[in-house]
């Protein structure tokens, strides 16, 4: 049942991720939105795991992790790439 | 009926991630969305029990699609603006499509349904067969790594070769400052 309560949380805050995403004035509001709501559906993955007891799926969250961070990389990059170009955000 | 509610709750946050990636106009806030987007279907990958899918669809559509399109963004001029075409018929386009598909749906087999075709063919064998052929406990394991080995191989290449590309176009920027510096330093 925890289980199952963790997950509606977990829930309502990718609605409120996405919101900001959708939302957000400027681009790192959106950046920062995108890795969190990678980082809940990771923990998410886990604790669907546990929920239906098949606890073999951690590692492919820890996957995920890891690609979320090489996708906030890249725009982060891509940021600095074109403040070189024209000094502006 | 958790399964249900789950499914029903993703694919609503599909929906609504959609409409504003369509709405959007800023170029990286779409690349963002995208990004969200794939991760939303990971997840329902997960909750479908293919989690296999859900491995792939994490390293190509987050991984290597969402900094490929940053790195696109990059090279494009700015303060461009789309003008609108005139969208009516791609409108009756995606129509006509999303019925052809809404058609198809209703003859598919049911989620799970164990008299469906795919599961009467050679999944049995597979099931019996596979752990006394290559002393593997895991039938889809065995699957990809046995029986369609080659197949699983040629995946490898094709997602070593997205990989590499990516690295390339990641590492060409840094490579022509460092050959400007080095041109600065020989003036």
């Amino acid at each position: 049942m925890i289980f199952f309560l963790t997950l509606s949380i977990l829930g309502i805050s990718v609605f409120m991720c996405l919101v900001r995403a959708i939302k957000g004035p400027t681009p790192f509001d959106r950046i920062l939105s995108i890795s969190s709501i990678g980082t809940i559906i990771a923990i998410g993955i886990s604790v669907h795991g546990f929920a239906f007891n098949r606890p073999d799926f951690v590692d492919i969250s820890l996957m995920y992790v890891l690609l979320n961070f090489l996708g906030t990389i890249a725009i982060l990059r891509y940021y600095k790439i074109k403040n070189k170009k024209t000094n502006v955000i | 009926m958790n399964f249900l509610l789950i499914n029903f709750f993703l694919i609503s946050l599909l929906l609504i991630t959609t409409f504003f990636i369509f709405k959007s106009t800023s170029l990286i806030g779409i690349v963002a969305l995208t990004g969200a987007f794939t991760l939303l279907c990971s997840a329902i990958y997960v909750n479908l029990d293919a989690v296999d899918v859900a491995f792939t669809e994490a390293a190509v559509g987050s991984g290597i699609s969402t900094i490929l399109m940053v790195m696109a963004a990059a090279k494009l001029p700015e303060g461009k603006k789309n003008k609108l075409i005139n969208l009516f018929p791609s409108i009756i386009l995606a129509i006509s499509i999303s019925l052809v598909l809404i058609l198809i749906i209703s003859n598919l087999p049911l989620l799970g349904d164990p008299n469906a075709p795919i599961h009467l063919h050679v999944v049995p064998e597979y099931i019996k067969e596979s752990k006394d052929f290559f002393h593997i406990p895991n039938v889809v394991t065995n699957i990809l790594a046995s029986y369609r080995g080659f197949d699983t191989l040629g995946e490898t290449i094709v997602i070593f070769t997205a990989g590499l590309g990516v690295i390339v176009l990641l590492t060409s920027n840094t490579l022509n400052r460092k050959t400007k510096f080095k041109n600065k330093e020989k003036k």
